[in-house]
Formats: C-alpha cells, sequence, structure tokens
C-alpha cells in the first residue's frame, strides 16, 4: 500500500524544521512545538471526542509548575523532571476528569472550568509556584547527563524529539480502533452507548491522554524559557488554544499544529507594533472562523484538495 | 559579543580607531559591539504603573543619550528600543531574552514591578548583560537575589519605609494595619514598614493582601476599620493606591483613621489632587521643585511629556547617563568592564550628589522626607511638596552589615 | 462588641452588605446571559464586554459630550441593545441551527475584540468615574458606613430584575417570548414575528449588561478588564442557578454575593474561588442547576 500523500508533507515539515534554528530565532520556533503540542493535545479532546474543556490550560501549568520546582527547588535530572510533570498533569486529568465526565456538553465544560478554577487558586496561594512571581531561573541541566541544554541550539533537538514523538503517538492513537471509538461518541454517543461501549471509560481515557500530553507541553516550555508563571495557568491560555484548534480545524490531526504557528507567530510580529490590537485580530479571527471558516486552515485546505483530486481519504 | 581578534578586517579597523583613539585617551582598541550600544527600556506603558515609568521612561532615556551626545565625541552610536511588559514576568523575561539573544540589546532598563526586575537580572546575568533597575522597589533585589550584573538605581522599599513609617509614626500614629498588594513588591514593602514601626515604639495589629492589580477595595478598606488602628499602611502603588485612597473616603475610614502611602509618586498627588492627599507623609528619591538644577531638567521633561517627572524617570536619566560615561570611560560595552567602571565612578547630577553603587548593587544617594501640601498652600501647577527632611544616604538605605546578598563580604 | 466565630458582629454585617452589593451585580448580569440563553440557546460570552463597553460608554458620554449620569442610565443601555442587535442580525443569526459550540466561540471573539479595542485606545489601568452629586456621601448604619451609591446600586438592581421576570413570566409579551423560543415554527405560524423577538431578546440582554456597567462606572475604576475578571463568576451563577432560569439567576447571583463577602471575613483570598466550588458541588448534586430544567 502505498503511504499517504499526506505523510510526505510531514515529512517535509520534520526536514524543514531540523535546519529551522539555522535561520529562525530558535526560542520561538521552540515556543511554537510547545504549544502545538498544547494544541493537539486539546484536539484529541475536542475534535476528535466532541468534549470542551474550558480548563486545559491548568494541565500545561501543573507540568510547567511540577517540572520547573523539581528542577529548580530539588535539582532533578532534567529527564526525571520533564516525567514529574507529565506525570503530575496526568494525575490531575483522572481527578477532574472523573468529576467532570459525570456531566454531558456546556455543564462539563463549566465543571471543567470550575476545577481549573480551583487549582489555579491553589497556585497563587501556595509558595511551591512562587505565587505571583512564579518560579525563575529555571536550570535546564543536561540531557542524560551528556548534553548541556544551556545551549539553545542542543535544546531545541530535544524539543523537537518530544514533540515529534507526542505528536506521533496522537496520529497513532487517533488512527486506531480507539480513536474511531472517540469519533463515533463525538457523532452520536447515544448510538455508541447502545452499541455496548463503556462511553464514560473511553471519554475518561482521552481526558487523561489529553492532560498527558497538555503537562508535557508544560513541562517543555520550562525548559525553553526558565521559568513558569500563572498566566500558563490562567484560563485565558484555555481560551488561546482554542483559538489554535479552531483556526487550524478541529478535528484534523495536523490543524491544531498549524493553527499554533500561525497564532503564535503572528502574536510575537505584532506584539510590539500594534500592542493590543493583536487581542483584536484574535478575536477577528474567531468571529472570521466560526462564520465562514469552520473547517480550519486544514479542513479547508484538504476539503480543496478533495474536490480537485477526486480521492475520498487522505489520512 | 563576537570576539573580534578571530577578525583580522576588524582589528585592521579597530586598531585604526585605537590609534585615533589613543591621541584623546589612553584606551587600546575600541570593543563596543558592532559599533552601537542598544538601551532597551522595558516597562509598563498600558497598565497599573504607566503614569509613574512608562513612555516617560523612555522620554527620560533620550534626554540622557541627547546629554550624553552634547558633551561626548564617541564613534559608536547609541540607539533605544522599548517595550511594554504589561507588569508580567514572563512577558519581561521573554522580551528580554530576545532582546539580549537577537537584537544585540547590551542594558535593559527601567523594570517597573519587582516580579519584572526579578526574572530580568536572572536573564542579564545569564546572558552577561546589564540591568538597570529605575522601577522596581523590591530589597529583595540588592539581598537574596542580588548578583553583580544589576544596580538597583533609584529607591527601595526600606528606604521608603524608612523615611515614611518613621515619620508617621513619630507624628502620633503608632498601631498599623497594612493594605498590601499580594505579590513580592507588596510583601517586601509591608515588612519593611513592620520593621521601622516596631523599631520607632509603633504596633502593628494586622494585615491583609488584596490582589494585584485591584480594582475594589471595599471588603479590604472594611477590614482595616474594624481593625481600629490609627494608620492604616498602603503597600501598593500606582492605581492600587489611588483607588485605596479613594475608596476609603467613600467609606467612611479616613479622616477617622489615616492613611500611610508607603509608596507614592508625585502623578498619584496629581490624579488624586491635594484636597484628598493634604498632609501626607511620602518619601522619595526627587522632587521636581527642589532646587534650580531640577528645575531645569523637569522643564525640559515636561515640554515633552506634558506631567512632570516622578522619581523613576528622574533616576533612569541618571542610571542612563551614566551607563553611558561608564561605557566610554571603560572604551567598550562588555559587562564586566562597564560594571566595574561604573561603581568606581561617582554619581553627579542632578539627581545625586556624590552617590556611589555598592557591591550589592545598591546606588546609595540621599532621599527626601516630603509632605503633600494643604491645597491654600500650592502657588501653581504640580506644587505640591513641601519637603521636610533630607535623610542623607548612609541613614536612607539598608547598612551593607545587615545585607544578605552573597557578593557582601563579611 | 458581640463576636461570632471570633469575628465582631460589625465586621461580619459590614461584609455581607457588601457582599449584597457585589450580588445586585452579579445577579443583573446573569439575568441578562440567562435571558439570552433560555430564549436563543446562545452562550453568549460577549457579556462582559458589553457590561465594560456600558461602563465605557458612560464615562465616553461624560467626558466627551459632558453627557450626565441620570442621562446615560437610560442612553448607554439602549446604544448598547442597540450594538447587540446588530451583532445579532449581522453574525449570531446564522449559528442556531448549530452546536452550541459555535455561538460560544463567536462571542467569545467578540469579547477579545471588544476589549482589545478599548485596551489599545484607553490602557488597561483604569478611568475615574465620579459619583454623582445627588449620591454622594454615606449612610451610617450603624455597623459600617454604606455610601449611598452602593445602596442605589441595590436598589436599581433588584427593581430592574424583579421587573424583568414579572414580564417574561407574567406578561403576554413574555409569553410570546417564551413560545417563540420553544417552538419557533409554530409561533410564527401564529402570525408572530419570531425573528424580531430574538433580536429584540438578544438585544434586551445585553442592554441588561450596559446597564450594569452604567451602574458599575462610579463605584469600581472603568478599565478594559472589568468584564473579563467577572464574567466567569457571573457564567458560574447562570450555571448554578440553572441555565434558563430567570429567578433562578436573581436568587443565585445576591446568594453567591453575600457567600463572597462571608469568605472574605473568615479567608479573604479564597472569594473569588468559592463561586466554583459551589457550583461543581451543585452541579453534581443537582445537574441542571438549582433551578433549571434538563433540557
Amino acid at each position: 500500500m502505498t503511504m499517504p500523500k499526506i505523510h510526505f508533507g510531514y515529512l517535509g515539515l520534520f526536514v524543514a524544521l531540523l535546519f529551522a534554528p539555522f535561520f529562525v530565532y530558535p526560542v520561538l520556533v521552540m515556543k511554537v512545538m510547545c504549544f502545538a503540542l498544547f494544541a493537539c493535545a486539546f484536539n484529541l479532546l475536542l475534535g476528535y471526542t466532541g468534549l470542551l474543556s474550558f480548563g486545559h490550560a491548568v494541565f500545561l501549568g501543573t507540568g510547567a509548575y511540577v517540572t520547573g520546582h523539581v528542577l529548580k527547588e530539588w535539582g532533578w535530572p532534567t529527564e526525571l523532571g520533564l516525567l514529574a510533570g507529565t506525570l503530575s498533569a496526568s494525575v490531575l486529568g483522572l481527578l477532574i476528569g472523573a468529576l467532570a465526565i459525570r456531566r454531558q456538553g456546556i455543564y462539563f465544560a463549566m465543571v471543567t472550568l470550575a476545577l481549573a478554577q480551583m487549582v489555579y487558586f491553589l497556585f497563587v496561594q501556595s509558595t511551591f509556584t512562587g505565587g505571583e512571581d512564579g518560579l525563575q531561573g529555571i536550570p535546564r541541566g543536561t540531557l542524560l547527563g551528556v548534553v548541556d541544554l544551556a545551549d539553545d541550539q542542543s535544546l531545541y533537538y530535544l524539543v523537537l524529539a518530544i514533540c515529534v514523538g507526542a505528536f506521533w503517538l496522537i496520529h497513532r492513537t487517533i488512527h486506531s480502533p480507539f480513536g474511531q471509538i472517540l469519533k463515533a461518541v463525538r457523532e452520536n454517543e447515544a448510538r455508541v452507548v447502545s452499541l455496548g461501549f463503556d462511553v464514560a471509560k473511553y471519554k475518561l481515557v482521552a481526558f487523561v491522554l489529553s492532560a498527558t500530553l497538555a503537562g508535557l507541553a508544560g513541562a517543555t516550555k520550562v525548559l525553553v524559557f526558565k521559568f513558569a508563571t500563572l498566566t500558563d495557568a490562567h484560563w485565558h491560555a484555555s481560551g488561546e488554544v482554542v483559538l489554535m484548534t479552531l483556526l487550524g480545524g478541529m478535528g484534523t490531526a495536523f490543524g491544531p499544529v498549524v493553527g499554533a504557528g500561525v497564532i503564535i507567530s503572528l502574536q510575537s510580529e505584532l506584539a510590539d507594533k500594534v500592542g493590543s490590537l493583536v487581542t483584536v485580530i484574535m478575536g477577528g479571527i474567531f468571529v472570521v472562523c466560526v462564520l465562514a471558516f469552520r473547517r480550519g486552515i486544514v479542513g479547508e485546505a484538504s476539503a480543496l484538495y478533495q474536490r480537485i483530486a477526486g480521492t475520498k481519504d487522505i489520512h | 559579543m563576537k570576539n573580534i581578534n578571530k577578525n583580522p578586517l576588524a582589528l585592521a579597523v579597530c586598531a585604526a580607531f585605537g590609534l585615533a583613539g589613543s591621541l584623546v585617551t589612553a584606551s587600546a582598541q575600541a570593543q563596543v559591539s558592532d559599533n552601537v550600544v542598544r538601551i532597551g527600556v522595558l516597562t509598563d506603558m498600558s497598565g497599573a504603573y504607566s503614569d509613574l515609568a512608562g513612555t516617560g521612561s523612555v522620554v527620560a532615556t533620550q534626554l540622557a543619550i541627547d546629554d550624553f551626545k552634547a558633551k561626548n565625541k564617541v564613534s559608536w552610536a547609541i540607539e533605544v528600543v522599548s517595550a511594554d511588559h504589561q507588569n508580567k514576568g514572563d512577558i519581561s523575561s521573554n522580551k528580554a531574552r530576545e532582546w539580549f539573544d537577537r537584537d544585540k540589546v547590551d542594558v535593559v532598563t527601567d523594570l517597573v514591578t519587582t516580579s519584572t526586575a526579578l526574572a530580568v537580572m536572572k536573564v542579564a546575568k545569564e546572558k552577561n548583560k546589564i540591568a538597570l533597575i529605575s522601577g522596581a522597589a523590591s530589597t529583595r533585589i540588592t539581598n537574596e537575589d542580588c548578583n553583580d550584573v544589576t544596580v538597583h538605581w533609584t529607591y527601595d522599599t526600606y528606604a521608603v519605609a524608612n523615611g515614611t513609617a518613621k515619620a508617621v509614626v513619630k507624628q502620633g500614629g503608632k498601631t498599623w494595619f497594612f493594605l498590601t498588594a499580594d505579590y513580592a513588591f507588596g510583601q517586601s514593602l509591608e515588612k519593611d514598614a513592620t520593621d521601622v514601626v516596631n523599631a520607632n515604639g509603633g504596633k502593628v495589629l494586622g494585615a491583609v493582601r488584596h490582589p494585584f492589580p485591584g480594582s475594589d477595595f471595599s471588603s479590604f478598606l472594611l477590614k482595616a476599620q474594624s481593625s481600629g488602628a490609627q494608620v492604616i499602611g498602603l503597600a501598593n502603588a500606582g492605581t492600587d493606591t489611588t483607588n485605596s485612597i479613594k475608596q476609603a473616603a467613600e467609606f467612611g475610614v479616613t479622616p477617622k483613621q489615616s492613611l500611610a502611602g508607603l509608596l507614592m509618586f508625585i502623578t498619584d498627588i496629581h490624579s488624586l489632587g491635594l484636597a484628598t492627599t493634604q498632609t501626607m507623609y511620602l518619601t522619595e528619591a526627587f522632587y521636581w521643585d527642589r532646587n534650580e538644577e531640577t528645575r531645569a531638567w523637569s522643564k525640559r521633561f515636561f515640554d515633552k511629556q506634558r506631567k512632570m517627572p516622578t522619581m523613576v524617570q528622574a533616576g533612569l536619566y541618571s542610571a542612563t547617563l551614566h551607563y553611558l560615561n561608564a561605557v566610554k570611560a571603560a572604551n567598550s560595552d562588555d559587562t564586566q568592564k562597564v560594571m566595574a567602571a561604573m561603581k568606581k565612578a561617582p554619581v553627579n547630577d542632578f539627581f545625586a550628589k556624590n552617590g556611589t553603587i555598592r557591591e550589592d548593587g545598591r546606588m546609595v544617594h540621599d532621599m527626601y522626607l516630603m509632605q503633600v501640601k494643604k491645597p491654600d498652600e500650592s502657588k501653581y501647577p504640580w506644587d505640591y511638596y513641601n519637603v521636610r527632611q533630607t535623610i542623607p544616604a548612609a541613614e536612607a538605605f539598608q547598612s551593607l552589615a545587615a545585607s544578605k546578598c552573597s557578593l557582601v563580604k563579611k | 462588641m458581640t463576636e461570632i466565630f471570633g469575628i465582631p458582629i460589625q465586621a461580619l454585617m459590614g461584609q455581607l452588605m457588601l457582599g449584597l452589593v457585589n450580588g445586585s451585580f452579579y445577579a443583573m448580569l446573569s439575568l441578562g446571559l440567562a435571558v439570552i440563553f433560555g430564549m436563543l440557546n446562545i452562550i453568549n460570552f460577549a457579556h462582559g464586554a458589553m457590561y465594560m463597553a456600558g461602563a465605557f460608554f458612560a464615562w465616553m458620554g461624560l467626558t466627551y459630550w459632558g453627557i450626565g449620569y441620570w442621562w446615560s442610565l437610560i442612553l448607554v443601555p439602549l446604544t448598547v441593545g442597540v450594538v447587540g442587535v446588530i451583532i445579532e442580525r449581522t453574525m449570531l443569526q446564522w449559528l442556531y441551527q448549530l452546536d452550541h459550540l459555535y455561538g460560544l466561540l463567536l462571542t467569545f471573539g467578540l469579547a477579545l475584540m471588544i476589549e482589545g479595542a478599548f485596551r489599545y485606545f484607553y490602557g488597561s489601568s483604569g478611568l475615574p468615574y465620579s459619583i454623582p452629586e445627588e449620591l454622594t456621601g454615606a449612610i451610617n448604619l450603624g455597623f459600617m458606613f454604606l455610601p449611598k451609591y452602593r445602596a442605589w446600586v441595590v436598589v436599581v438592581s433588584l427593581v430592574v430584575c424583579l421587573a424583568t421576570w414579572f414580564v417574561i413570566e407574567k406578561t403576554k409579551l413574555g409569553a410570546y417570548l417564551r413560545a417563540a423560543t420553544e417552538n419557533p415554527r409554530l409561533t410564527q405560524a401564529f402570525g408572530i414575528n419570531v425573528p424580531l423577538m430574538v433580536m429584540l431578546t438578544y438585544g434586551f440582554g445585553v442592554a441588561l449588561a450596559g446597564l450594569g456597567g452604567v451602574l458599575a462606572a462610579p463605584a469600581y475604576a472603568v478599565s478594559p478588564l472589568m468584564g473579563s475578571n467577572l464574567i466567569i463568576v457571573v457564567f458560574a451563577v447562570v450555571v448554578i442557578g440553572g441555565m434558563g432560569s430567570i429567578m433562578g439567576s436573581i436568587l443565585t447571583g445576591l446568594s453567591l454575593g453575600v457567600i463572597e463577602g462571608l469568605t472574605k471575613v473568615f479567608y479573604a483570598e479564597a472569594s473569588n474561588t468559592v463561586v466554583f466550588v459551589v457550583m461543581v458541588i451543585v452541579l453534581m448534586i443537582r445537574p441542571a442547576g438549582l433551578f433549571g430544567k434538563e433540557k
């Protein structure tokens, strides 16, 4: 069987990314990759399972704070730090998910928001996170004791490896039988129940997986920027990731990556030039996408491609 | 900064400059990286502290550059960039990093809001660049968090608490209750003020923390009211302070209890008006109307900004000018060389006379205890203060002996 | 001085009173949200931005055209209502057939645009708006001085909330509105202009938010951030009360203000978060909120 054409696209992008740090400011590309991972994790829940989580930023924040804390205060090696951050996000995902899954639709979203706000409050109050000041000057450490990550270029390849690996994981999940059931739940939950599946369990697994990957994104981001602050866990960050997913294309594997790339680039280019107008532009993109561009960049692009090429499935 | 010794052409050029330069000074090669000194003003352009720093800080920086150029012929250019950090540690950290990595900025200045200063200090240390802090207040900058690439120029929480709190306690305000902004700055100010109150025979009855930035202080003021304290110490700044004062009047907290604005700026008095703030004490490092020199400079500032300068903006002028002089003296923008030159020379301008930079990064100079005039005492716009006392440098700031900074040899 | 749990009763009453003031804002804002959700099935994330716009219009009216507070009380909600109608006609009406999600996302995007625009022009530190002459001063309640203005806010909110509830539940117009939401086709068949009703409902809902903004302007500073700080709390109130229930939001809004006030006495930092704790508890026990009906 020939490899689906889209995979050539992925390969091309990967090669481009390998050479990127020589042309573009590596910290910026790393930021895009971390947020792309966050957006893909979020999309797993929204685009594929049909669950809108309002409080997803709290997983990003948890991954960031735990990793930051163990690296800075306890001097753990980098790999263990990343693991700690990711796992703590999983645990939190399990706790929040278990409660939230009991409700549907907008109530599900509101429960996730409420629980996220409660965790946010804990973040503000505790000394563990440094409260309003956040955790600063977090050491990057070394990879396996060998590669010094203080150099942006070395760190870049680690971050690339992590994000590519995670994306591959998401891709496999989506195209597995498990992923098919998730899609079915999004389309028609009652049907899936009637077919005898324990829908609640599937939703919970999807939620925990999404939280874990969001935590990984947060932990990786901490290595890049060397700090963790409340901004990571604030519900505005949840809103940003919704925008990235929507713009890129909900329910497409690659959409959130594109969305993250566009949004972060826009923000970084425009922030100095137009100040708060960046928010206006973000809002405008939201509005335009919802009214006229619901399938997002990747969604529209693949629909166009299908119309032209007359093929059915390019995934 | 690239090592010029590896590039033969650059070496030749530098040698030529060096030859010319050695006619004027005794130094060797000019080593200002790519022949430009870049200053990055990182401040709050739109939020709670934008009036006391903000665009005024950029104006002050430009004045310093203009004055330096007028008195000195140097071969290198001077550029200014500025950005709004929105009082957020992550935005300022990212911006500083970008500036240092990508845009070859040599020094970051202003940094109002303690969390941004603490964040950028660390990035500056990592990238071996300089941070000149005029805006932020916390004494942590020269204690637990000190490093050798930072200078804390204008004021700190110890200095203002020492001035204001002491004066208020001496006036009879013995019992205190604090309304504190819940982040490093507010906590620092509360702690320093508490120490001063206790040392002068007063008593602190309690404190309440409000989120930063706040908007509705009514419930916190009620708590302060029910404590029965004579003085409510406002350990916050900018619009937090002005809103606290306004709402205190609304809720009848004043005039029964008095308010001590532990950190106030002339822009706050301007927006509140003398009727509300009369007889309040405050400690500042600068008053535009103090003498001929300050008046002359402030008029130049006013012509551009339409407001009189605050100590943050005046201090930033002083810091920038001193920095540029140090670059000239060291004939380099290499961080260690410039820091050494800055610490060696005394600071002498309208802002400070015989100011010195200590090894903990603290620039030590006189402070002034002032009291807000009554409305009928004020004769012209911005005529707001009576200067009650000059607090000499040695007394104004925390002594080196008490310092928690690791750079201070004990 | 009597004490309850170590807190002097004066302090307690004072915080409860303040809580009631905050609660009136919550009640009025959540009322608008509930009306919009109950009638249109749209989750109006732009509500906070409309509240903020109301405050700003009042400020702009005063600063640029000398329009005083009392006129603003009428003109500003009308203006905000018109803005709402325009939004409904040009954007929202295309979304009614789609998933709830899109209405939410659209209004979220609108909120970002409106807030970003105001922040761009006016910064984020807040602008002062003075309390109107007639309402300055405070009433000495014994346990605290209650500024007259805050008492006024409570009175206005209660009147407006009860009037709205009355109109929707007890009048013919209200009956038409409710019919139009439950069964638009049938109602249209009876000759009632359903799209007009829908449009006016959205306009009215956001006008309530605008009125809240005018009321808020003298009490808190007028700032572009005032809406986004409030919106998630207001959402929580609506959800707790039951998403379509008018009386539910009014009662919940007031109660929550009081609960927040109580929290401020004992554990001040948690006051922002207590509403979410309540929401989770309520949703676990009563899935559709306290007064809501499961749809």
